[in-house]
């Protein structure tokens, strides 16, 4: 960890008038975090059983036990219901990391170096969890990528829910079997990345702690000073 | 006599208890870590949201998801574009014959003798005197080329003529302020659309499929064919349209499918 006196420096080079102290993951992120696993558990739960009622692949059938709903009205239902969870908590969290320059701090700049760097460590089971703190590139990667999913898969829905209406947005995918395809393929990302997500949080139960009481307190702008000190060309401070 | 100072409760062991029991357990006490208990807790939560499975049908359930599914009828009609066309394809890309889908089989439809059959006329219409086949056949037709797109999933492209029904709807002297347009049907089947889909240029009652007579299985000899809406809302086997004002339940309304149903 850097000494305080790197972080008052830091502070000033940065602008910022007084030290703010909070907690790792402020409350209204973690409230917008667990509403979003309430919206994505009945999005996905509802949607499989939407795409069972005409499977995109043969081979591919999601069993009646893992979806949400009993007949295919009541999984439009749940659909239709959890997308406005989805998308309201979703554009507060995005107006959240801008606005308070969350994304800013914690997702970038995301260095080349360091992601070579992590891969190796992880490929060695080196990978350090310690300082929760600081997300490394692979964590950054994947947080921003999900983010970037998330959003596409909320414009595949809207494609999906109205290609007359929003036709000129249709047209961009091409036709409406490819809407449909983008829509299910950023599930199986989310899917994907929820597996590693939660395996993660599981396997370094101090980050799930972390998300529900909040976790260390944390300078506002301690993990800027992180991310150069990690940048930097002498040993990262992980 | 010793000075009691407390009472005893009954409950209260008369000996001390014996610690040695917590340090052989050590072990199996720590073991109960911050890891299992929630474990334990997240396991609790999904299965409870898991039961989401089974608890959809229960009324108050079906009350708020009902309820939002109404809400979005509202914010489809708002989203509703009066004048915006839907995208329309050229003959080669039309699927012959088109898609069959119904409540039923298709060796269940009930064929609707051409000869007899008359389409009635109800509600706020100036004209109610019905209309046979031949009459219908002799009105202007619009052909219109479009996607087909089924709530399961699928769809198709289509060619469908018949009079428009903005058209009819004026020819009749029907209420155009009014709220809906509701199709009965031979097969006991009824939907309805809200006036401004009703409306749109590209909705007609269709009499003919990629220029032939429709065929008994997709809605001999009228049905309806909007651009705008799933293909449930396209009433097959149509006996009588109705205007009116008062909204009730249609076949997969009142199964808890979307009203609106906009694409």
């Amino acid at each position: 960890m850097p000494a305080p006196a790197v972080k008052s420096i830091a502070r000033n080079v940065a602008g910022n008038a007084a030290p703010k102290e909070r907690p790792l993951h402020p409350l209204p992120l973690r409230v917008m975090h667990w509403i979003n696993a309430v919206a994505i558990f009945i999005m996905i739960g509802s949607g499989w059983k939407i795409y069972d009622d005409d499977v995109i692949f043969g081979w591919l059938h999601f069993p009646d036990f893992l979806t949400i709903g009993k007949w295919a009205q009541h999984g439009l239902q749940w659909h239709f219901f959890g997308m406005w969870i989805f998308v309201l908590n979703g554009l507060a969290y995005l107006a959240y990391g801008i606005a308070t320059g969350r994304f800013r701090r914690k997702l970038f700049p995301i260095s080349v170096r360091e992601i070579v760097a992590t891969v190796g460590d992880a490929l060695r089971l080196r990978l350090s969890h310690d300082d929760l703190m600081h997300y490394n590139a692979v964590q950054k990667i994947l947080y921003l990528g999900i983010i970037l999913v998330g959003i596409l898969i909320v414009i595949s829905g809207l494609a999906l829910w109205k290609p007359v209406q929003f036709s000129e947005l249709a047209a961009l995918f091409g036709t409406f079997q490819t809407i449909r395809l983008v829509h299910f393929l950023c599930m199986a990302a989310i899917v994907g990345f929820l597996l590693v997500h939660v395996a993660l949080a599981l396997l370094v139960p101090q980050s799930l702690v972390a998300m529900l009481t909040g976790g260390p307190v944390v300078h506002d702008d301690a993990t800027r000073v992180a991310d150069a000190a990690a940048d930097a060309p002498s040993t990262p401070s992980r | 006599m010793p000075l009691r100072t407390r009472t005893l409760s009954i409950f209260r062991p008369k000996a001390p208890i014996d610690q040695s029991v917590l340090t052989e357990n050590r072990a199996l006490v720590a073991n109960i870590n911050r890891r299992g208990v929630l474990r334990g807790a997240i396991s609790l939560g999904a299965l409870t949201l898991l039961t989401g499975c089974n608890v959809t049908e229960e009324e108050p359930v079906q009350k708020v998801l009902r309820a939002v599914s109404s809400w979005n009828d509202g914010v489809q009609a708002a989203l509703f574009r009066p004048d915006h066309l839907a995208p329309t394809f050229n003959a080669a890309q039309v699927v012959k014959p088109p898609r069959f889908n119904a409540h039923f089989d298709v060796e269940d439809v009930k064929p609707v003798d051409g000869a007899t059959w008359k389409l009635e006329l109800a509600g706020l219409i100036g004209d109610k005197r019905p209309w046979t086949a031949q009459q219908l056949y002799a009105l202007p037709e619009q052909e219109i080329i479009i996607r087909h797109v089924c709530v399961e999933g699928w769809d198709y492209i289509g060619q469908w003529s018949g009079p428009n029904l903005r058209g009819f709807l004026q020819r009749i002297g029907a209420d155009l302020t009014a709220k809906y347009v509701y199709f009965h049907c031979a097969d006991d089947y009824t939907e309805s659309i809200d006036m401004a889909t009703a409306l749109h240029p590209q909705t007609i009652l269709a009499t003919r499929y990629a220029k032939e007579i429709i065929a008994d299985p997709f809605g001999y000899p009228l049905r309806l064919r909007t651009a705008t809406k799933l293909g449930y809302k396209n009433a097959k086997w149509v006996k009588a349209i109705e205007v009116t004002n008062t909204f009730t339940e249609t076949f997969w309304s009142e199964q808890g499918f979307n009203w609106f149903a906009g694409i």
